[in-house]
């Protein structure tokens, strides 16, 4: 492939992945994005940031995340061998931590002591809090009203952890309309206020940022994986949202051109009811929306429309920028998992394995369902389980008939 | 030369300030918009800043959050937009219409044909607030080639090199954000604005409009003295707000009437 013998830089020094990405914003963000990439490039030099940055996911998160061979799951699917990286085992709970650490203590580097972050499901807000609260920083977290309601302990962990979390009562009250809020609040208070994005879209630097804190992920699966089965993954697959914890495990095995990745984008309702929140699947119109350019759920007149999905964290109507360029290059390719077969993958992986996954999770394990009894049994599957499901028993005891 | 640079030219002969107001296009309802850009006119607008809806709209406060939604609601698209402003042409083919939004309608919509269709209605402007000069420069010269101006934001903390490129890819006038933060917020700083608007002028070379948190004729006349025009937005849609819908169209009359008074009270101590 053409791809092997040239090196993957993206994005460019303007911060575009082919055609997408960039830095659409107002013109009062401009400086503040100038700062940022500059601080940033200065602790990527810094030995002692990196070094810092390594103890704190070490001995507060508790990395690394152990690779786990589900030999009853797989089993149970017939076919290729399921290995669960356990991103549910880190403090909090979920991937999302990562991220949230090396964004801390850039905003520390920088001297801004207040920081805001958006939250869907409530796992970004929660790793925000909890580093905020370990930095001592001021923490405001905007989540839409919609998603108050769908999290209401992952809402009560934030309060715990002392933040204050701000309903977000605009447009469809969800994680879109809270990026937006949080925006506007940088935007407003941008001197001694950091905005910890969640996931790899926003202006650059922020895609790429969040790619380099995530990539822990992919790093320690490429050690990982030889160890435990003395080679690579045949496929490695992870949920796509905004599309953090996949890059965070894709970024690493780009360069291997024996690993096929596989993101897999949330369904909702099935593609063709246009119920979904899948623009990678559906092949969504390109547009400009949160500062970047990517492929975006749409109308016949650019305004964003609401998206479905059983888990609010992957309810976003756009998708990272390197997504969309992994789609277009054909590195990686992208699929849809129904509300109905993540949840059915949820409930086997509960039974099986006894690990009750995040809903976002269960999506890559419903594909690695469908996937597995297609291959032999002695094709791999490295399946990132970015979250455990503790949140989302409401949820599921709903879609059950059960009321707490 | 363009309308619009015929008229920032026209009013600084005559030693006036443009104003330059801003209402978001469908808000109340789609009816009255046609009306409402009339009523701007007679009360004493140069320049009539028309909002595009979006439903993002990120750099916006929630009086003109609100308002886009409104708009929204009411079925207001971006080709709805074009059409009222080809209404509005019908009986006024003088005062400048400058279309404000987000890249995202326009993206759909394609550039190319976007900027046919608004050149097609009238459209003498363009502010797409989510395009900074860098990410725009194809769509920029596809406005200047068509006789567009290509309208771009300054804000506070905008360096010297962002000047230059606002020079270079803009046309008509600058849109100067007195502030940190979104529409409508409050707080200006005057001596900041004082003390930028003539290193602009000087940079760019272009009138400079100055918007966000400019509430009355009190602090349109602080910022007039300053600047070759003040744009008003938030406050005017909180008067559609607060009137009954049978007197929308004379209080707003009546809101700028108001600011042109205190405005053009300027050249009068001047002179």
């Amino acid at each position: 492939m053409q791809m092997a013998d040239t090196p993957y830089q993206f994005p460019d020094a303007s911060g575009h992945f082919g055609p997408y990405g960039g830095v659409f914003v107002a013109e009062t963000l401009i400086p503040a994005l100038d700062e940022l990439r500059q601080a940033y490039a200065e602790c990527q030099r810094d030995p002692a940031f990196v070094a810092e940055f390594e103890y704190e996911l070490k001995h507060y998160v508790g990395r690394p995340s152990p690779i786990y061979h589900a030999r009853r799951l797989s089993e149970k699917f017939g076919g290729a061998q399921i290995y669960l990286k356990r991103e549910d085992l880190n403090h909090t709970g979920a991937h999302k931590v990562n991220n949230c650490i090396g964004q801390a203590l850039l905003a520390r580097r920088m001297g801004k002591p207040r920081v805001i972050a958006e939250t869907g499901a409530g796992q970004h807000g929660v790793a925000t809090a909890t580093v905020a609260a370990r930095y001592g920083m001021e923490c405001v977290v905007y989540m839409g009203s919609e998603d108050v309601k769908r999290q209401a302990a992952n809402v009560y962990r934030m309060k715990l952890l002392g933040a204050t979390v701000v309903p977000v009562e605009s447009g469809s009250r969800t994680l879109k309309d809270a990026m937006n809020e949080a925006m506007r609040d940088w935007v407003t208070n941008v001197g001694n206020t950091f905005y910890i994005i969640g996931t790899v879209a926003g202006p650059h630097p922020y895609p790429v940022l969040v790619r380099d804190f995530q990539t822990v992920i992919g790093k320690e699966c490429k050690v990982q994986m030889p160890e435990l089965t003395g080679r690579q993954p045949d496929y490695v697959i992870a949920c796509v949202g905004g599309g953090s914890n996949a890059i965070g495990i894709f970024h690493p095995y780009i360069g291997e051109q024996g690993v096929r990745l596989v993101g897999v984008e949330a369904a909702g309702e099935g593609i063709e009811t246009g119920h979904h929140a899948a623009p990678l699947t559906a092949n969504a119109r390109v547009g400009v929306l949160h500062g970047n350019r990517t492929y975006l759920m749409q109308d016949e007149d650019g305004q964003i429309i609401e998206t479905h999905s059983i888990s609010a964290g992957l309810d976003y109507p756009g998708v990272g920028p390197e997504h969309a360029w992994l789609k277009d290059s054909g590195r990686a390719e992208y699929v849809g998992i129904t509300d109905a077969e993540a949840l059915q993958a949820f409930h086997d992986l509960c039974r099986c394995e006894g690990i009750i996954p995040a809903l976002e999770s269960s999506h890559a394990l419903a594909y690695a369902a469908k996937l597995a009894p297609q291959l032999a049994r002695d094709k791999i599957l490295l399946v990132n389980l970015s979250g455990r499901g503790d949140k989302d028993m409401h949820t599921v005891a709903e879609r059950s008939g059960i009321h707490f | 030369m363009s309308k619009i640079q015929a008229t920032f030219q026209r009013l600084q002969a005559a030693g006036r300030k443009a104003l330059i107001p801003f209402i978001t296009a469908g808000d109340p309802d789609p009816a009255a918009t046609v009306p409402l850009m009339h009523a701007l006119v007679e009360g004493g607008a140069d320049v009539i800043e028309l909002g595009v809806p979006f439903s993002d709209p990120m750099a916006d406060g929630p009086t003109i959050q609100r308002a886009s939604e409104r708009a929204l609601a009411k079925g207001m698209s971006l080709r709805k937009v074009l059409a009222l402003v080809a209404e509005f042409r019908r009986t006024d083919t003088n005062t400048p219409v400058v279309l404000m939004g987000y890249a995202n309608p326009i993206e759909a919509m394609g550039g190319q044909a976007f900027t046919a269709a608004a050149r097609e209605a009238g459209v003498d402007g363009v502010l797409v607030v989510d395009y900074p000069p860098q990410e725009c420069v194809e769509f920029a010269a596809t406005l200047k080639g068509a006789g567009l101006d290509p309208i771009f934001l300054l804000a506070p903390t905008s360096s010297a090199q962002r000047f230059a490129e606002v020079a270079r890819a803009g046309s008509g006038y600058i849109y100067y954000v007195s502030l940190k933060g979104v529409t409508g917020s409050a707080n200006i700083d005057l001596d900041e604005v004082a003390r930028r608007i003539p290193q602009i002028r000087a940079a760019v070379g272009m009138p400079v409009g100055v918007g966000f948190g400019i509430r009355d004729a009190e602090s349109a006349r602080r910022i007039g003295e300053l600047a070759d025009g003040v744009v008003i937005g938030s406050r005017i849609i909180e008067e559609i707000e607060n009137s009954a819908p049978g007197e929308v169209v004379a209080r707003v009359r009546d809101f700028i009437k108001g600011i042109r008074t205190a405005l053009d009270q300027i050249g009068e101590t001047a002179r």
